[in-house]
């Protein structure tokens, strides 16, 4: 495990599916943190969660690089589908 | 780190209670003086029933979920590609969340300019893209049952249709 912590957020369907607003996990990069939720949830949770329409955001701006180094303390985000105003 | 809610855009407020369309339209004329010819304020209110087919389900309420920060950002964001395109002198948008019931505020879009034309497309502009592109999530109870509402084609060709023009 790397001495990273960052928080992950769980957003609208996902936080009901996840069953948790956000947790806590050592993570040096998105990958590192995907692989390390896919040994913490259930199948059905992580189907949703990584799903091709599922967006991330690290610190708040949108990520698609899986390779991103995370920081002690950054913060990501599970977006599903945004139903606007 | 944690996520601020202020975007540093004081012209966008996300907030829970009811607003006030006068009160935000008397600010920006104060403001602005007679340099403004046209202002545009649109209210998007809660309807009673969902776009569901046929004659839609009764609503009984719709609560907005946010991501504080983000979603100020994103609403900023489409200020200043509105400004971008139009000559805007002023805008704002005040957007609610929590839990609203039918016939409720939601949404206050104003934007003044020198001349109606541009305030009128400024003002559908930022709505169009509030509706796609704004970082909000609703959840709907309709028909006594609870879901959370799906993006829609519909919104995202409406706003797609700015691209060309």
């Amino acid at each position: 495990m790397s001495d990273v912590g960052v928080t992950v957020k769980f957003f609208a369907s996902l936080r009901e599916v996840v069953g948790v607003p956000e947790m806590q996990i050592s993570a040096s990069s998105l990958c590192q943190l995907k692989t390390h939720l896919k040994t913490q949830l259930p199948a059905p949770v992580l189907s949703e969660l990584l799903a091709p329409n599922v967006r991330v955001a690290v610190n708040q701006a949108l990520i698609e690089d899986d390779d991103l180094v995370l920081a002690d303390g950054d913060e990501v985000a599970f977006l599903p589908p945004v139903t606007g105003g | 780190m944690t996520a601020q809610a202020d975007s540093g855009d004081s012209r966008v407020v996300i907030q829970t209670a009811d607003f006030s369309q006068d009160a935000v339209y008397q600010a920006m004329r104060k403001k602005l003086g007679a340099a403004v010819g046209a202002v545009v304020t649109f209210v998007g209110l809660v309807r009673e029933r969902n776009a569901q087919a046929g004659s839609g389900e009764v609503v009984d309420t719709l609560t907005l979920e946010h991501y504080p920060g983000m979603t100020e950002a994103s609403i900023a964001r489409i200020l200043e590609q509105a400004e971008a395109r139009w000559p805007v002198l002023d805008c704002h948008v005040i957007h609610r969340v929590g839990t609203m019931r039918p016939a409720e505020q939601i949404v206050l879009v104003a934007v003044a300019s020198a001349h109606r034309d541009a305030a009128f497309a400024a003002a559908e502009f930022v709505m169009d893209y509030l509706k796609t592109d704004a970082v909000f999530w609703k959840r709907e109870v309709a028909d006594g049952s609870a879901h959370w509402v799906e993006s829609t084609d519909q919104d995202r060709q409406r706003a797609d249709t700015w691209q060309q023009k």
